[in-house]
């Protein structure tokens, strides 16, 4: 951690770790300490007096059955995004590592939709599926199936899942051919010459192989899906209709700035909090333990 | 090559480019549809195949914007995006680089109190604290600037931690030699931990000009002013004003020019890109 060999103590250190720690706790640790106060406060509709009621807004949550529903709609949001990204990442990415030709170009032409914003990835599927003018509804119009993901709350959250996973196999596609290019190919010769053909290779060696980068990458896409899909949200749906994809960072955000609840906000935000330290410690678990394997 | 199988190699080039397809249609249709002049965009079905009108399109959309629309023209959302996304991605580097030279190479009181402190910035996204840290950023009256913008975006575990790394990479010699010929830590810092660590600085910054370019939550909090609107942001006031005078062929233009620098960024970078995605990640 530190170097064996290094400089005598000084003032310097303090000043040049200032900027870092002056930001962390303004912006961070302060606002942070300020949602657990909050949490624990409910202030009237005019925000004249505030009173202090230990745990009542968390009550109030886990016997709020919108905010249950919210819950469960993130985790079936979560891991449908999750699976659909890496599904197909994970087949694209089998198919890349196996054709010599080309792989490089391949792999370029795929990496790309990670540079477009979430809030973009909203606005082109909200375009093609648009119910009066869009092109796929067009489509599916033609096979006689009537797609308003402005009424039907099913159909809203497929939209925005489609949304969210298209953004993301660039992600997965990239961690998985990584993994599978560091398999040593002496490996896979020898299973080879022992008559296992591709796909059981597949699934005896390279599956196996590649589970430490799977689970990373799950964490990493349940991450995504709970937090930056706030964009893809706000833009396609506004978490209608009807609440159909109010997942929980939208929840926050509508009760806290539109709502004005501060003390449920708070309360939502502490808890999304630990959802974030329990997931940053899962990864970070991991990353210890792959450290060890090499 | 392990085996040769013609038949299956085949079959892999076809999922491959089918997956491409699969991937780039949504884009194709974008640029389609920013082709096109508005009459066309209303027609059912909307057009496949490119038309005649992309710069008159994108003439207008960089200097007039949309009409109904309350937002500026995308040219000017386009240089306050340019200006958030190299302050955050500047800013973070600069932070990063200091704090992870003091903790590699200084032994101070509190050292690990300030690391783990930078380690807990991991566990609060901005997402989680979106009320209190607002009311910080208001009643600092950073509300509607650029420092609004960046400064409460900058601090980074991440990027600390891959200095961390690089720098415990470097050979203890080095310093040794540095201070046998008389080198200040600054004079260390500036003429030898810099130096060496430059394509990782290169790698970071082309993953955090993304991060900040493609900020979107943060933005629509504290600006308010029309002028500070970045173009990611506008595209979702583009899309409020479509419920009324859908003009797809703006919508979309600008769409284009919101991923345009990112993307390009990516695909120019690559190799650099790749880089900072594997060693931010871990």
């Amino acid at each position: 951690m530190l170097k064996r060999v290094h400089f005598g103590p000084s003032a310097l250190p303090y000043l040049l770790v200032a900027p870092q720690i002056i930001i962390t706790l303004i912006f961070f640790i302060w606002p942070a300490s300020q949602a657990l106060y909050q949490s624990l406060l409910i202030q009237d509709a005019f925000g004249l007096s505030t009173e202090f009621v230990w745990f009542e807004n968390f009550k109030e949550l886990f016997t709020d059955e919108h905010y249950f529903g919210a819950f469960k709609r993130t985790i079936i949001f979560s891991f449908s995004v999750a699976a659909l990204s890496m599904g197909f990442a994970l087949t694209l990415a089998a198919m890349a590592d196996r054709v010599i030709k080309g792989a490089t170009t391949y792999r370029t032409l795929l990496i790309w939709p990670y540079a477009v914003a979430p809030v973009l990835a909203g606005a082109l599927w909200v375009f093609m599926l648009d119910p009066t003018l869009g092109i796929f509804t067009y489509m599916l119009g033609s096979f006689g199936y009537e797609w308003n993901h402005k009424l039907n709350g099913n159909e809203a959250m497929l939209l925005v899942i489609f949304a969210s996973a298209w953004k993301q196999v660039a992600y997965n596609f990239l961690f998985f051919l990584a993994g599978m290019q560091a398999i040593p190919k002496s490996l896979i010769e020898a299973a080879a010459i022992d008559g296992a053909g591709p796909v059981r290779r597949f699934i005896t060696i390279v599956f196996p192989l590649i589970s430490p980068t799977t689970f990373f990458l799950l964490v990493l896409n349940v991450v995504y899906a709970f937090f930056e899909t706030f964009g893809i949200v706000h833009t396609v749906t506004q978490g209608g209709p009807a609440k159909a994809t109010e997942i929980l960072v939208y929840k926050v955000f509508n009760d806290g700035f539109i709502g004005l609840d501060l003390g449920g906000s708070a309360a939502q935000s502490v808890i999304l909090m630990l959802i974030v330290i329990v997931l940053t410690v899962v990864q970070f678990r991991y990353v210890e333990r792959k450290v060890e394997y090499t | 090559m392990i085996e040769n199988r013609p038949i299956i190699t085949f079959l892999s080039h076809l999922f491959l480019i089918f997956g491409i397809l699969i991937i780039a249609f949504p884009i194709w249709i974008t640029f389609v549809a920013a082709t096109h002049d508005a009459v066309r965009m209303v027609q059912i079905p909307l057009p496949l195949l490119p038309g005649d009108q992309f710069f008159e399109n994108l003439k207008e959309t960089l200097t007039r914007g949309m009409k109904g629309a309350s937002a500026p023209p995308v040219g000017f959302m386009l240089l306050n995006s340019l200006i958030m996304a190299m302050m955050i991605a500047v800013g973070k580097i600069a932070i990063s680089l200091l704090s992870a030279f003091a903790i590699v190479y200084f032994r101070f009181p509190f050292r690990m109190a300030f690391f783990w402190m930078i380690f807990i910035t991991l566990m609060l996204p901005v997402e989680v604290r979106i009320l209190p840290t607002f009311e910080v950023v208001a009643n600092l009256g950073m509300l509607n600037s650029y420092w609004g913008l960046s400064i409460p975006l900058i601090a980074s575990a991440t990027a600390t931690f891959m200095f961390r790394q690089v720098f415990l990479t470097i050979p203890d010699e080095l310093l040794e030699a540095a201070r046998i010929d008389g080198a200040g830590p600054l004079r260390f810092f500036r003429d030898i931990l810099i130096p060496l660590s430059r394509t990782n600085i290169a790698a970071l910054f082309v993953i955090l000009f993304i991060y900040g370019w493609n900020q979107y939550l943060w933005p629509l909090l504290i600006t308010t002013d029309q002028s500070m609107y970045t173009v990611v942001m506008g595209i979702k006031q583009m899309l409020d004003a479509a419920e009324q005078s859908p003009d797809w062929h703006l919508i979309m233009m600008t769409s284009l020019l919101a991923m345009l620098p990112p993307v390009l960024v990516v695909v120019l970078m690559q190799s650099l890109f790749v880089k900072g995605l594997t060693e931010t990640e871990k």
